[in-house]
């Protein structure tokens, strides 16, 4: 009995994790070794690196898992072929979030602020720009953010799942913190961000305690067995099963960004530096759902034999938030005017498409919803690169308007992401609007892109559930949806670029953003009209145009690769359909 | 046949191929271009030679062949596969295509010589021989249906050729578009068939829809509803009554392209489309009527219109629109009629399209004049046209042993074939079949002795007529020596019905009512007259430069027999009206009515963003609200079961 018995682990089905994780590790010691000059690229392959890694490994996995799913380390990690999938999926859309991230323009300036932690205004922030500092942990908290998101779509437990959650919200609130302009945005929306995902922790680790009260385990597939098998220490009390479920599914909602939980969406999508957006848009929601659909998918396997009513139940719950979900991302998406919130209520609006699939219960919809992850990633996280090259740009009256790429940083501003702004951005730069415009086309649903298959994909599984009446709503729904994509299109591409005002008569405020959160107006927004790290102001003779800037690089990569896939998945879709497919396979 | 199957593809794709060089190349293939219009139709001829004689050198039974090329697009169960069919039908058509269409292309380097726009003329050219040969070669309806449309396309484009936009060329706008819309209303007839024939055997391959067992397990009612709307589709290709109006419009556009589309090749489609779907017509009785009643009437309305005509091209038009009539006459006659149909379109292809280049050949030569009554006198100044344009008119005339003689008189023949129960058909058709005959031999003569006899000219001032270039009077003289032999190479002891038998089927052989010398001599007589009586008026009489007023039939053939005006007064005058009502409807109703839908989306979107407040407080209030409410909708739809 004192005798210490070494686990077994099969360490290569953990090979995906401990890459991204370890050399999560691995960057944090960088930051103190490697001198500051080399840093940050090192940072930057290192995770690059890290992360192609991990999806080499998930590939090289792929025909063992598919052939048999595992368990290691007594089911904390589970790898069956839709955890398997979506562990490659994400590490796909991370590589593809961190191009971006890397990219510092032809500005030479990141989206980070120098020193994340300084207050805003103050004069050491002053001090910390000039000198030209960099955060360069932003790139070890990605990793972590990755290989908490990985884990978590992929265990079987839900005490682990509980710990991965946490593992990947953690950094993505520091991370939302640390944008270069408009900081005290940013730092609220962190804030929030904390404060709301918090509050949905405890949700659902109290839903876990429930569930470990119903059925004596937490882990998933047991609680499937013992409800299938009658064994249950609290005989008839399927309600505290119910309401677990229902509450560790808030939990997951919460990160989907389902409604009512979508609150923060918005806020953070916004504020967060957009390279984060993209990244927390994509990633984050592919971990979130994957995870829905296990926790929701493994208990209905048990609660389907025994009791329907249950099942009916837990059914109920995904339709409603479902139905919500579409509803508010896509109304209150058609009136904004900001391009990142825009976008924010789009990912709503396809929380609640995805959530249409899942409703469904059917046995291809685990196949389904890995495509719909793939196909909405990419598109988000290239829509949202575009947007960190779409700025603004102080001239003053004498000098000839150049639209072309600016590498003087001190004029060229922040964001443009009002609506407006964009009108004309056809014209100043067609290749970006074209690939922007194919982003919108597949968040659409638009056919031969891959949103229309992934769409496709979804409401087909609501359908094969019995759901029609869902899946109808989910088309209208998407009418709406494609209603805000063209208008943003239109504006793009068919309205002129806004004649410049006479610079005598502008009251020039346009280069400040004056606001803040809070689509009502009604918020906490006083900070906001100073909340501008570089302290830029744009006097009475100057004016604001908007323009493009180039590339180094990166995330014209990135804009590129997410374009070519969006068409090569809405044309060929069965080249990664047939892969999917496989994911179909729940239990080890 | 199967090893030379693998060309069969190249048949479209040479000229599919020119085509796209001569429009994606643009100004740059200018110089070279209309040679490589050339060059790609005949490639696609010398392809067909190839697969003729070896469908001449295998047996009989396997000379129809269905080549899989690749699967169009497959949907669960449905597959639709996309091939060519090769059996004697398609290829007779394949080598009149190719065959007269290169002698056109040649034709037209020369013609065509003086247009800025040739080029675009012969990559148009080239586009209407890959989709005739694919309406030809399809193995399906559908493939047909893309061939179909793309011969309208194609046809469509060069009949508006030379609309330049200026007033002036309004002529030719006009006419394009009257064709096109003409023959879209045939095409909805071809949809629908395609409809029907899918609902009852989930496929539209020949192979499936037309097999014995398919055409068996129709309806009577189905069978007749498939053969009236594909009767309707080749009535607007194949200018029929009652939708033949386009095709003397049509003449507005290059000669060359009357010759090769509006007489020999695409208006004949139709008749294709009849004897393909024989096994169809034949199940329905109704259906068969009426195809050859619509023949028997477009043959006496397209000849009686051609005798009021002095336009030279518009004649023509006429006359094949009437020849076309023949066609469809024998077409609804069943197997007995199908293989005749087919001899006379190949025969009329080559007779008809010498008598349209030889009149592009008179119009080069006086001016692009086209006034018969300006004519006159040429045969002396225009040699080989007048030779060529002779042989033409004694092969349409039917007089032997020209080759008219031996299609159309199988035809008039099979007219006088008697129905079973319907005693009353073989007279009348028969009758008119001779009837038409006679009319045809008085406005043909007509036409050619207004054209080339008479002492004197009539031109008008300043011509110097003259025969164009070798490139043009070589492909005549190909034309004129099929005019005149290939009806009697072909037809002598049955030679084409005999090849045509894999697909027509065998006849059996019926007496016709009269006794078959009575009727060949009751033709050849009443054509004589019909030809001496038009000699009489227009070569021994002198001809007016202006058109007498005329007779009240001779007024009304000339405004074609009021056909415009019928279309206007009850076709298009009553759809301006509805359309203006729809238009109304749908500003004031629908319109107005869906806009409420964006607005009232807007109004809820402005509502509820004031829930985004920007309070971490409400928000959490409205996560923990929305658990509650959450529970409670679960409770209200499920009830809180579960407790065993």
């Amino acid at each position: 009995m004192n005798e210490f018995v070494a686990p077994e682990i099969d360490w290569l089905a953990l090979a995906p994790l401990i890459v991204v994780l370890g050399a999560g590790v691995v960057g944090v010691l960088l930051e103190a070794f490697v001198p500051a000059r080399a840093r940050r690229v090192t940072q930057i392959v290192l995770t690059l690196a890290a992360l192609a890694g991990g999806l080499a490994f998930v590939v090289y996995l792929w025909p063992q898992i598919v052939a048999q799913p595992v368990q290691v380390v007594g089911g904390s990690v589970t790898l069956t072929p839709f955890a398997l999938g979506a562990q490659g999926i994400i590490a796909l859309l991370a590589f593809l979030g961190v191009l971006v991230v890397a990219d510092r323009t032809a500005t030479g300036q990141d989206a980070f602020a120098p020193t994340a932690s300084a207050v805003p205004g103050t004069s050491y922030e002053d001090l910390a720009r000039k000198s030209g500092l960099e955060q360069t942990e932003i790139y070890p908290l990605l990793l972590f953010a990755a290989g908490g998101m990985m884990l978590f779509a992929s265990t079987d437990d839900l005490i682990v799942m509980f710990i991965a959650l946490e593992v990947l919200s953690l950094p993505l609130y520091v991370l939302c913190a640390t944008a270069r302009r408009r900081r005290l945005l940013s730092q609220e929306a962190a804030a929030k961000y904390f404060l709301l995902g918090a509050f949905a922790s405890a949700l659902f680790i109290f839903g876990v305690a429930l569930i470990y009260g119903f059925a004596g385990t937490v882990r998933l597939l047991e609680i499937a067995q013992r409800v299938q098998q009658g064994a249950l220490p609290l005989e008839g009390m399927s309600a505290l099963l119910v309401a677990g479920v229902l509450l560790v599914t808030v939990g997951l909602l919460f990160k989907v960004g389902a409604v009512p939980f979508h609150a923060w969406t918005p806020d953070v999508y916004t504020g967060a530096p957009t390279p984060i957006t993209g990244f927390m848009a994509a990633c984050t929601k592919a971990a979130a759902v994957a995870a829905l659909v296990e926790v929701l998918y493994r208990i209905s396997i048990g609660v389907q034999a025994v009791d329907p009513e249950i099942m009916r139940q837990l059914q109920v719950v995904v339709v409603v938030v479902a139905v919500l979900t579409m509803a508010v991302g896509t109304v209150i998406g058609s009136v904004q005017t900001d391009v990142k919130r825009l976008l924010a209520y789009s990912s709503i609006a396809h929380a609640g498409f995805l959530l249409v699939g899942i409703a469904g219960f059917g046995p291809q919809v685990q196949s389904s919803t890995l495509f719909y992850l793939l196909a909405y990633g990419i598109a988000t996280i290239g829509a949202f690169a575009v947007v960190t090259l779409v700025r603004e740009r102080r001239v003053t009256p004498g000098a000839q308007e150049d639209n072309g790429p600016v590498a003087d940083d001190g004029v060229v501003l922040g964001e443009a992401t009002e609506i407006a702004q964009w009108a004309g951005l056809g014209r100043k730069a067609p290749w970006l609007t074209a690939a922007f415009a194919l982003f919108l086309l597949s968040m659409a649903g638009i056919p031969l892109t891959a949103g229309f298959i992934a769409k496709f994909g979804a409401f087909a599984g609501a359908t094969s559930g019995g759901l029609w009446w869902l899946a109808v709503l989910g088309v209208l729904a998407s009418v709406v949806a494609v209603a805000f994509y063209l208008r943003l299109l239109v504006v793009m591409v068919f309205q002129p670029g806004t004649v410049e005002p006479d610079s005598q008569a502008e009251p020039v405020e346009t280069g400040v953003p004056t606001s803040s959160t809070g689509d009502g107006g009604e918020g906490p927004t006083e900070g906001g009209g100073v909340a501008t790290a570089t302290k830029v102001q744009v006097t009475a003779a100057q004016r604001v145009v908007v323009t493009v800037v180039r590339s180094r690089g990166p995330a014209a990569v990135a804009i590129a690769v997410c374009a070519i896939a969006t068409v090569i998945l809405g044309v060929f879709p069965s080249l990664v359909l047939n892969l999917v497919a496989e994911a179909s396979k729940f239990v080890p | 046949m199967n090893e030379v199957i693998g060309l069969a593809p190249w048949l479209v794709g040479f000229p599919l191929i020119g085509a796209a060089i001569l429009l994606l190349g643009g100004r740059a293939t200018d110089r070279w271009g209309h040679w490589l219009g050339v060059l790609a139709s005949g490639a696609s001829m010398v392809v067909a030679f190839i697969l003729m004689f070896r469908m001449i050198g295998t047996p009989v039974e396997e000379r129809s062949v269905d080549h899989h090329l690749w699967t169009w697009l497959s949907a669960g169960d449905l597959g639709v596969d996309l091939g060519l069919r090769l059996d004697p039908l398609s290829v007779t058509f394949v080598m009149l295509v190719t065959f007269v269409g290169t002698l056109i292309h040649i034709y037209s380097v020369a013609y065509m010589d003086h247009d800025p726009d040739r080029r675009r003329f012969f990559a148009y050219l080239n586009l209407f021989v890959a989709a005739m040969l694919v309406l030809v070669l399809a193995d399906s309806y559908l493939l047909l249906f893309v061939g179909w449309e793309g011969v309208g396309l194609a046809s469509y484009l060069l009949i508006g050729f030379w609309d330049t936009g200026r007033p002036s060329a309004r002529e030719n706008a006009v006419a394009a578009k009257k064709a096109f819309v003409m023959n879209r209303i045939g095409d909805m007839g071809l949809i629908a068939a395609m409809a029907l024939l899918f609902a009852h055997a989930g496929a539209l391959d020949f192979g499936t829809v037309l097999s014995d067992d398919s055409v068996g397990a129709m309806s009577q009612a189905t069978a007749t509803a498939v053969g009236l709307c594909l009767l309707l589709a080749a009535c607007g290709k194949s200018a029929q009554f009652p939708l033949q109006a386009w095709l003397g419009d049509a003449m507005a556009g290059p000669t060359p392209v009357s010759a090769l589309i509006h007489a020999a090749t695409m208006v004949t489609a139709g008749v294709y489309l009849m004897v393909r779907s024989g096994a169809i017509l034949e199940a329905a009785p109704t259906a068969q009527l009426v195809v050859v009643l619509v023949g028997a009437v477009t043959l006496l309305f397209g000849a009686i219109v051609g005798c009021a005509k002095d336009d030279i091209k518009k004649a023509l038009a006429a006359s094949t629109m009437s020849q076309i009539g023949y066609m469809m006459l024998a077409a609804g006659l069943g197997p007995a009629g199908y293989a005749f149909a087919i001899f006379h379109l190949l025969t009329h292809g080559f007779f008809k399209a010498g008598l349209f280049l030889g009149a592009g050949s008179v119009m080069h030569a006086m001016g692009d004049q086209t006034d018969m009554r300006r004519f006159g006198g040429l045969s002396r100044f225009l040699p080989i046209t007048w030779i060529t344009m002779g042989l033409g008119w004694l092969a349409i005339l039917g007089i032997p042993p020209f080759s008219g003689f031996w299609s159309k008189d199988g035809i008039i023949e099979a007219a006088f074939i008697p129905v079973e129960g319907q005693p009353w058909r073989a007279w009348v058709f028969g009758t008119v079949a001779v009837l038409g005959a006679a009319i045809t031999a008085f406005y043909m003569t007509r036409l050619f002795f207004m054209t080339f006899g008479g002492r004197r000219p009539r031109w008008t001032e300043n011509q110097h007529p003259h025969e164009g270039s070798p490139l043009m009077w070589w492909p005549l003289v190909f034309l004129g020596v099929g005019s005149a032999a290939l009806g009697l190479v072909l037809g002598i002891g049955g030679t084409f019905t005999t090849w045509l038998e894999p697909v027509t089927g065998h006849a059996e052989h019926h007496e016709p009512v009269l006794p078959v010398p009575v009727i060949i001599t009751a033709t050849l007589v009443v054509v004589v007259l019909g030809a001496l009586l038009a000699f009489r008026m227009y070569a021994v009489n002198l001809v007016p430069e202006e058109a007498p007023r005329g007779s009240v039939l001779t007024r009304a053939a000339r405004r074609d027999l009021y056909q415009d005006a019928a279309n206007e007064t009850l076709v298009m005058k009553p759809g301006y009206g509805l359309a203006r009502v729809v238009q109304v409807g749908d500003r004031d109703v629908v319109d107005r009515g869906w806009s409420v839908l964006p607005q009232a989306v807007s109004w809820f979107g402005g509502v509820f963003r004031k829930a985004q407040t920007g309070y971490v407080r409400s928000y959490a209030a409205g996560m923990a609200g929305g658990v509650l409410v959450i529970a409670v909708v679960v409770w209200l739809v499920v009830g809180l079961g579960g407790a065993q």
